[in-house]
């Protein structure tokens, strides 16, 4: 199987340099990354890639079973780094997906050899003596709004979003197509998302580890990513001056500054 | 003046001034009325979501006063939980990425507990320099909308449920029909000592029920006998008869193995179940018996036919043939038929080949017009005489294949052969 087609992954940057994976979280693509890029591509080998099911990763590589669990979002990048022979790599995930980079490590330990969480959870829904911020029918609640909103994705145009169509008239219909997803998958990937339970593993890290959290985070609150901070032996805690929960978006700078300067330790 | 859509006059005309003026009279609206009253929801944020600007149709909306919203409250404070977390992983980042975002379908909570669906819009202002200053959202009232996409997706569902109990049923009835199939035609054919026997059975119909049959068993220690017949008509009706048909010439053979004496008492039974009931129901079919014999290594074939093509004799020698059953009438049209009887000797290497007319009838041709017809099926039987059943009724399910949908009746086949002294063309079982 062609992993980096699977997976459509991008690799970019100093080809000598360590290798920086970029994985995004749930919702939408690696164009997330998009401010994030420029602070690393001339020093670091950038990969960037999307999970099966979001993006214009290979739908046809779907398989509800798989990716029922975070497991198989791990396996994603576990294939990724085997594929691009990626050793001792810098996995940068954000929020669910600093999780599969947890699970990534415990599956291949000489693959993956830092962690940087951007405002991670282990848990969403609130449970006895931890507080994730949501409960139960929270989650109903957005698999309705996911209901609700195609963004559009359409069985017409998803062709055109998944990158093998040879139709460029309508490209500029392409309006929100980094979060157009096949509604079905979505579904899949926000269930597993957000009914996950990974806090036994934050105990597995072993590799330096940074924890970023932003100040004002619904969906991650600083609660959390204190939890986080704790259960991983030796990891930094930097608070961003943020709002929300994509600060690679919203405070672009802040952030960068926290990865590049953690990265820079790592030697 | 002449102007055309290309060069319009900047200073408008005389005409058109005073229609300004009238409307501006008769509407006395101000930008800032436009603003408060329009009949949607305006809110300017800023870029970490802190409100600094909101109208008064959203404030009556959500059942606010302008003081606990403005610098107190952010945009997701408005939205429901599921709503923040979709604003959180999808709608934020999109506009972030894009700069605009349009017609995302959100709900708003309401301040006595209600909750009112939406459709939303954002664009980013940005400075001079082009960096983000503010985020401009409408927020227009969708609750007739989501109302209808509810009955829709509602519908989609109820559809979805009924293919899924329509796809059980049909497996069900799947199951059901397959056992009822398995009573109509032998699984597999008895061995019959001396001899190798190959059969093939097509059905036109989908629900796989057929009306043609045959059959092969033990009359006593020595003789087998077998038929092969075509009931009037198709599907589950023809079926039934079949049935009848099948268990009735078994218990005649075992009663009284003669062909003609086979046929007479089917036919008797026929018409008193069906004729006598005003649903007449007949068959054609050829019923034989055969009796080996181990010192010679042939097969002695006795058989009758009712209104049913003659069968076919494959010789060892690469010749083939009819065997001639003329004037036989229909079985169970009348209260007592005459049957006509033959008889052949299968010599090792010959094999006697039954059909029904699904093959003879096949239409073929370009446009489908031809029929395939005896002619035909001699010249097919000859150019394969000499070779086992087996290998025959092969060579004609690839010929029935080759017909496509020119073949839209029933079609079965049955070959019966002695084995060639050649034990290369030994049946392998």
């Amino acid at each position: 199987m062609d992993i980096g087609r699977r997976n459509n992954v991008n690799v970019i940057g100093n080809p000598r340099g360590r290798a920086v994976v970029l994985a995004h979280g749930f919702g939408c693509d690696q164009n997330m990354w998009r401010l994030t890029v420029p602070a690393l591509v001339e020093e670091y080998k950038v990969v960037l890639f999307d999970y099966v099911g979001s993006g214009r990763a290979d739908p046809s590589a779907f398989s509800e079973d798989r990716y029922a669990s975070l497991d198989g979002y791990a396996r994603d990048v576990v294939e990724v780094c085997e594929a691009f022979d990626l050793r001792d790599a810098v996995f940068v995930g954000h929020s669910v997906s600093a999780m599969t980079g947890v699970l990534a490590a415990g599956m291949a330990a000489e693959r993956i050899g830092a962690l940087v969480m951007v405002a991670p959870s282990p848990r969403y829904i609130d449970d006895d003596g931890y507080r994730g911020g949501f409960s139960a029918e929270d989650i109903d609640e957005l698999l309705a709004s996911l209901e609700s909103n195609y963004l559009g994705w359409s069985a017409a145009m998803a062709p055109v979003i998944m990158g093998n169509a040879d139709r460029p008239e309508l490209g500029e219909e392409l309006t929100n197509s980094f979060c157009a997803t096949d509604p079905d998958m979505a579904r899949v990937f926000a269930r597993t998302t957000f009914l996950s339970d990974s806090r036994n593993d934050l105990k597995t890290v072993r590799v330096p580890t940074l924890v970023l959290e932003c100040t004002q985070d619904v969906i991650a609150p600083r609660e959390v990513g204190a939890f986080v901070h704790r259960a991983i032996p030796g990891s930094t805690l930097v608070t961003l001056d943020a709002t929300g929960h994509c600060p690679h978006l919203s405070a672009p700078e802040a952030t960068n500054e926290a990865i590049t300067a953690f990265l820079a330790g790592l030697r | 003046m002449c102007r055309t859509g290309q060069h319009p006059d900047p200073q408008g005309t005389g005409d058109e001034e005073a229609a300004h003026a009238a409307f501006a009279a008769l509407l006395e609206d101000s930008a800032e009325e436009l603003y408060e009253s329009a009949p949607c929801g305006y809110l300017s944020t800023l870029m970490d979501g802190t409100i600094a600007k909101i109208n008064t149709t959203l404030l009556r909306w959500l059942g606010l006063e302008r003081e606990a919203a403005v610098g107190r409250m952010r945009f997701t404070d408005l939205l429901t939980v599921g709503g923040k977390l979709y604003h959180e992983t999808h709608f934020a980042p999109l506009l972030r990425m894009q700069g605009e975002i349009g017609g995302i379908a959100l709900e708003i909570r309401q301040a006595d507990g209600g909750r009112m669906p939406v459709l939303v819009s954002s664009a980013v202002k940005r400075g001079s320099g082009g960096e983000p200053l503010l985020i401009r959202t409408t927020v227009f009232d969708a609750r007739d909308r989501r109302a209808y996409e509810e009955e829709l997706l509602r519908g989609r569902k109820a559809a979805e449920e009924a293919r899924r109990q329509a796809e059980a049923d049909r497996a069900r009835l799947q199951d059901a029909l397959a056992v009822l199939q398995q009573s109509l035609l032998p699984a597999t054919l008895p061995p019959v000592p001396g001899m190798e026997t190959a059969a093939h059975y097509h059905t036109a119909s989908p629900d796989r029920l057929g009306g043609d049959f045959y059959d092969v068993f033990p009359l006593d220690g020595k003789r087998f006998a077998f038929f092969l017949g075509d009931v009037c008509g198709k599907g589950p009706q023809a079926a039934a008869v079949t049935s009848l048909i099948r268990y009735t010439l078994r218990a005649a053979a075992l009663h009284d193995p003669d062909p003609v004496s086979a046929l007479s008492t089917l036919n008797k039974v026929l018409h008193e179940r069906y004729a006598d009931n005003g649903d007449p129901r007949y068959c054609t079919v050829v019923f034989g018996t055969l009796e080996p014999d181990s010192t010679t290594g042939e097969v002695a074939v006795h058989l009758a036919s009712g209104g049913h093509p003659p069968v076919l004799v494959l010789r060892a020698d690469g010749t083939a043939g009819f065997l001639p059953t003329p004037g036989g009438l229909l079985v169970g049209v009348l209260p007592s038929a005459r049957f006509v009887s033959a008889t052949t000797v299968l010599a090792p290497g010959d094999t006697l080949l039954l059909y029904t007319d699904g093959i003879t009838e096949a239409r073929t041709g370009e446009d489908r017009t031809a029929l395939f017809g005896d002619e035909a099926l001699l010249a097919f039987a000859t150019d394969h005489a000499g070779l086992p059943p087996q290998a025959v009724i092969q060579a004609l399910t690839g010929l029935l294949r080759g017909f496509g949908d020119g073949l839209d009746d029933d079609t079965a086949l049955l070959a019966l052969g002695v084995p060639a002294p050649d034990p290369q063309t030994k049946n392998p079982r």
